[in-house]
């Protein structure tokens, strides 16, 4: 019981990073159909700016708050990769636009080896360690020497993650942008021609990608203490496994897929073996896509002949 | 500045221009300036420290900003006025040098390729040649094999394979594993390795094929990475990370062996001074024939009925179907065959090494070969093989870029711009030429006259 | 019924050996049933038209009889000349064309658009080919009979290139044909199958009047070589009514008439459905005609 309960503990905490990063997967590729290769990058990127300015706050400018430290940074983060992720847009996608379909995806590929290298030389290839922060837990249950706890850290994920989505929600259900995200998903000629700006659209929905990666960039720093250049790829597919699990295009989909991924993670590492954890991620991604090719909240895609 | 004035008409659109540069350069400023002015490292007690480098950020950014601004002023317009005058039209002598061109380039290529070693050692001797021969030609030439091979997937049925180094860790692992531990020879693993890397082409497209657009891709990359993390998480068979070392050597033929301490040393029988050169240039010149092979039968197989049909599928698979064809049979031979040249190209590969880990199996690995494939020109072998040769080759060569330390001094290390510079030629090539460098379809049948199709009218298939 | 009355009257020629009988066949999407409770026979070496007003679910009949969709209910026979029997309703889409020999053209053309006339039509040879080259290995090799398969194949696309007035460009793209031509191109290509059975969807849409009449001259044609029936969907009552014996019309995927072009024509739900009257009216008319009908046959 106490087991369970503290996978589940884990489980939600490391499924709302991911969940947070497959949103920025799931907008993306039902904007323009294209998987944006390099998001987990983006994401890597956004936890070294976090890095960056932690450090600078708490080190040289000597803010003694770690809690407005953190706050401060994630603002700064979701600033400058919203920045970043916009460039990237305007310089390695647009012009590809309305071409060869996998022109845009080799282009994110080489984008995403592009900003792991430039890291890996801007800030060196070792690994960034900082020093522990909100280093409290609760125990919440305990039997035979074994707690179930959890971490201030972990909460406060939880409540990032719930107050952000909320946020985000309210952004596309209720705003003009959300209006104009969704009529460009459904036809973007057609929204072009009722005077919706699609290039504007399509630049900001990278942008809140971007902003929300950063979230799960500052909430990854400070979970694991530690970020490596190479740190985007895996986080990276995984959140995309969690987008396409249920199902892309959707955006509830992809925070439950996020959660699923995250739960099926550390249950099977904490019941059978963390050697194949990862295999059981992509294992679940292939016989999802396999056999339920539309997600577990995706539309069907229906072959018109 | 007088071009830029008479190029981009009212003088406004200076300003515009500049103000348009500025605003690079503040977005420069924004994401360069923490990531690159505040280097984070770590001081002896492992603590993170900061360090400065605001001069370096300047200069960045000022580079930002004159090349945003002369690409507006300059480097557009001129493109698009050359863009919109007309072109006059080809003359006869050009068309012709046209053709003569492209009917002598495979062929003055492969000459090349066949006395490339040899013009290596006469000019540098054995032991110079040594690094042109392996890490320039050998090199280049297994992703030539595997761009070739991937090519009949993605290039010609059009099925996106993003986990294509799954089947050259199979070619590989089953050379490494069996050799090692049974002592079978090369030339025997070779066509089992081709055929056990095929079967499981099989085994995973069967459920995969059914698959339409970007799911495909996605189900092969995670096929991709589970082979991988099993390579890695099964160590009783595979040694894990660790990996497998002292891979036998090819023996020529079973004639010669490189061996040194054998007996039929190939440079002991012949009396020559002992040097590795030899296995190279034999190594050489083996992956060229196992390169050529795989060129041979997907040209043959291209004026076959199952070539038209995986071109056909890349087309249209719906009209495919209404034609009687077994798409699912027709992509499971596409898959098989591509991870069969995968295959032999992951065996060779283990021999060479004389090492495999989990570590050459990365998703980068795949990633790559489909860019090869993409960059070359989906379905044109030429244009594969100058991707791989751009790419690779050009990758190789910043490794030789140590005179760049004469310029930053001596803690420079050109190597880590290796891979920067190749992720960026990547997205420059796309944008350049997003159809790939040989983007033409040549027809594999014709009643009066060969005309190559343009690239506009081939579609690029839906996986 | 009128449609009934009438249908005693005539004889009807294409239920004494149909090639393809439907029955009772039903198509349903989730809440919506596109066709519903379906039956006709398109008779053998006849010009069959399936018309009917947008929506009416004529391509979903095609679908269902080409294996492209599963219909929820009913049967589809198809009867060679020869004498097979085939049940495309438990057939795979390919095995339909490759085994049962229904081929098909697509509303919105689907060619091989970056391959060439004479590509696309060899294309379609497939199977045969496939045989003739030993599944690829004799082919590989460089046999003879291959070649002379492969020559038989291009003997067999001249033909129909020559047919259809599409010789001259045979080594074009088919993307850069001319509308017109890219519809003919795509009958060329279902012929090249060797069909007992021809599906047309809308063959003239888009066609002027030239090329429309050159399309009858090639359906007549083919029906005159007698070894392909044809079926086809058409909107344009002039080519229906030119070039068909049988017509069976379709309304809200319910069949409203079936019949000869004449009786068709003639048919009050017919003319109602296609100037989109109400149901009462057409109660009405119906009325009026049986008052009639009466009237003249006391
Ligand atoms: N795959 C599908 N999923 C859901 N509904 C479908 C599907 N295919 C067809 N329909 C619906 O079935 C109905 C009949 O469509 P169908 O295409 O058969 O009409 P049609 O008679 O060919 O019309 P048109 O003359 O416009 O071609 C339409 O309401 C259509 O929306
Ligand atoms: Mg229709």
């Amino acid at each position: 019981m106490e087991i369970f309960l503290q996978q589940l503990i884990n489980g939600i905490t490391l499924g709302s990073i991911y969940g947070l990063i497959a949103i920025g997967y799931t907008m993306v590729f039902g904007i323009i159909g294209m998987v944006n290769f390099a998001h987990g990058d983006v994401f890597m990127v956004s936890a070294f700016i976090a890095m960056i300015f932690f450090l600078l706050f708490t080190t040289v400018l000597g803010v003694s708050s770690v809690i407005m430290a953190l706050i401060a940074v994630m603002i700064i983060a979701m600033v400058l990769t919203g920045l970043l992720n916009w460039a990237i847009e305007r310089v390695a996608y647009r012009p590809l636009r309305g071409s060869f379909r996998l022109a845009p995806l080799i282009s994110a590929i080489g984008m995403s080896i592009v900003l792991s290298n430039f890291i890996q030389v801007a800030q060196g290839p070792r690994n960034k360690p900082l020093p522990p922060v909100l280093s409290g837990t609760i125990t919440l249950m305990e039997r035979n020497n074994f707690a179930a706890t959890i971490s201030y850290k972990q909460i406060l994920i939880w409540v990032v993650t719930a107050v952000l989505l909320a946020g985000f929600w309210y952004v596309v259900q209720k705003t003009p942008l959300g209006r104009a995200q969704r009529a460009c998903e459904q036809d973007r000629k057609m929204a072009a021609l009722l005077g919706v700006n699609v290039d504007r659209t399509i630049s900001l929905t990278f942008v809140m990608g971007a902003a929300l990666a950063a979230v799960a960039g500052t909430l990854y720093l400070t979970y694991y203490g530690v970020v490596n250049f190479s740190d985007g790829f895996t986080p990276g597919v995984k959140a995309f496994t969690a987008a396409v699990l249920g199902g892309i295009g959707s955006l509830p989909g992809a925070v439950l897929g996020g959660l699923l991924i995250g739960l099926i993670e550390t249950f099977w590492s904490g019941y059978f073996s963390i050697d194949y954890k990862d295999v059981a991620a992509f294992s679940i991604l292939a016989i999802v896509l396999i056999f339920m090719p539309q997600g577990l909240l995706g539309r069907p895609e229906v072959e018109k002949v | 500045m007088a071009t830029a004035k008479t190029t981009s008409g009212p003088g406004g659109s200076i300003a515009g221009a500049a103000r348009d540069a500025i605003l690079a350069g503040v977005v420069a400023l924004g994401i360069f300036g923490p990531l690159v002015g505040l280097k984070t490292e770590q001081n002896m007690q492992n603590e993170l420290v900061i360090t400065t480098r605001w001069g370096l950020v300047a200069i960045i950014v000022g580079i930002v900003i004159a090349g945003r601004f002369l690409l507006t002023t300059t480097i557009w317009p001129a493109m698009t006025r050359n863009k919109l005058r007309d072109k006059p039209p080809a003359t006869a002598g050009e068309v012709a040098f046209r053709a003569r061109l492209a009917r002598w380039f495979a062929p003055t290529g492969l000459v090349f390729l066949f006395i490339y070693p040899a013009l290596m050692v006469y000019f540098l001797g054995f032991q110079g040649s040594l690094k042109w021969v392996d890490n320039f030609g050998i090199q280049i030439l297994i992703y030539v094999m595997l761009g070739w091979g991937l090519n009949i997937v993605v290039g010609l049925a059009g099925l996106l394979d993003l986990g294509y180094v799954a089947f050259y860790a199979v070619g590989a692992y089953s050379y490494a594993l069996l050799a090692t531990h049974f002592g079978l020879s090369f030339w025997l693993l070779l066509p089992m390795a081709g055929i056990l890397a095929a079967m499981w082409g099989i085994m995973l497209g069967f459920p995969v094929l059914r698959l339409r657009g970007d799911y495909l891709a996605i189900v092969t990359l995670a096929f991709g990475e589970i082979i991988r993390l099993v390579l890695i998480n099964f160590r009783e068979l595979t040694n894990g990370s660790a990996g497998i070392s002292s891979i036998p050597k090819i023996t020529f033929f079973g004639i010669y062996s490189f061996d040194v301490s054998a007996p039929n040393n190939f440079a002991k029988v012949w009396g020559l001074a002992m040097s590795s050169a030899y296995y190279k240039i034999f190594l050489y010149y083996l992956i060229l024939l196992l390169a050529l092979l795989t060129a041979f039968v997907t040209l043959r197989l291209r004026k076959l009925p199952v070539g038209r049909a995986w071109e056909a599928l890349r087309e249209d698979e719906i009209a495919c179907r209404s034609l009687g064809i077994n798409t699912t049979n027709t992509k499971l031979t596409a898959f098989a065959l591509g991870a069969m040249f995968g295959g032999f190209a992951g065996s060779f590969f283990a021999a060479r090494q004389g090492f495999v880990s989990p570590e050459s199996f990365t998703f980068m690995e795949s990633a790559v070969i489909v860019a090869i494939v993409v960059l070359g020109g989906m379905g044109s072998m030429i244009g594969v093989a100058l991707a791989a040769v751009a790419m690779i080759g050009g990758t190789e060569l910043l490794r030789e870029l140590d005179f760049l330390k004469a310029v930053f001094g001596e803690g420079f290390d050109p190597d880590q711009f290796r891979m920067l510079i190749f992720g960026l030629a990547m997205v420059l090539v796309m944008i350049w030429k997003p159809r790939g460098f040989v983007s033409a379809r040549e027809p594999t049948v014709f009643l009066t006259e060969r005309k190559s199709i343009s690239s506009s009218l081939v579609k690029e298939g839906h996986g | 019924m009128s449609s009934v009355l009438s249908s005693e009257q005539t004889p009807r020629p294409w239920t004494a050996d149909p090639v393809l009988t439907v029955e009772h066949v039903q198509m349903r999407f989730g809440g919506l049933v596109a066709v519903n409770d379906l039956s006709f026979e398109v008779g053998r070496g006849d010009i069959t038209a399936l018309i009917g007003p947008n929506g009416a679910g004529k391509t979903t009949v095609f679908n269902c009889i080409t294996g492209f969709y599963k219909p929820t209910q009913g049967m589809l026979l198809l009867k060679h000349a020869a004498g097979d029997t085939f049940l495309l309703e438990r057939m795979p889409d390919f095995r339909i064309s490759a085994k049962a020999k229904v081929a098909r053209t697509f509303q919105n053309i689907r060619l091989f658009s970056g391959m060439t006339l004479l590509e696309n039509l060899l294309v379609a040879q497939h199977n045969r080919l496939m045989l003739a080259s030993g599944m690829t290995i004799l082919g590989v090799l460089g046999m003879p009979s291959y070649k002379r398969a492969e020559k038989e194949s291009i003997e067999t696309a001249k033909f129909w290139l020559d047919k259809t007035g599409l010789t001259a460009r045979a080594d074009d793209p088919a993307g850069d044909l001319p509308y017109g031509a890219q519809r003919r191109l795509e009958i060329a290509r279902a012929m090249c199958t060797g069909p007992e059975l021809l599906c047309l969807d809308e063959p003239a849409a888009g066609l002027n009047p030239r090329e429309s009449a050159e399309l009858n001259t090639l359906l007549l044609d083919i029906r005159q070589m007698g070894k392909t029936s044809i079926l086809l969907i058409e909107h344009d009552m002039s080519v229906v009514m030119e070039i068909s014996d049988h017509v069976v019309v379709l309304e809200y995927g319910v069949k409203i008439s079936d019949g000869t072009p004449s009786e068709v024509r003639n048919d009050p739900r017919v003319i109602a459905a296609y100037l989109g009257v109400d149901d009462e009216e057409v109660e009405k008319v119906e009325e009026q005609l049986d008052e009639l009908t009466e009237g003249a046959t006391p």
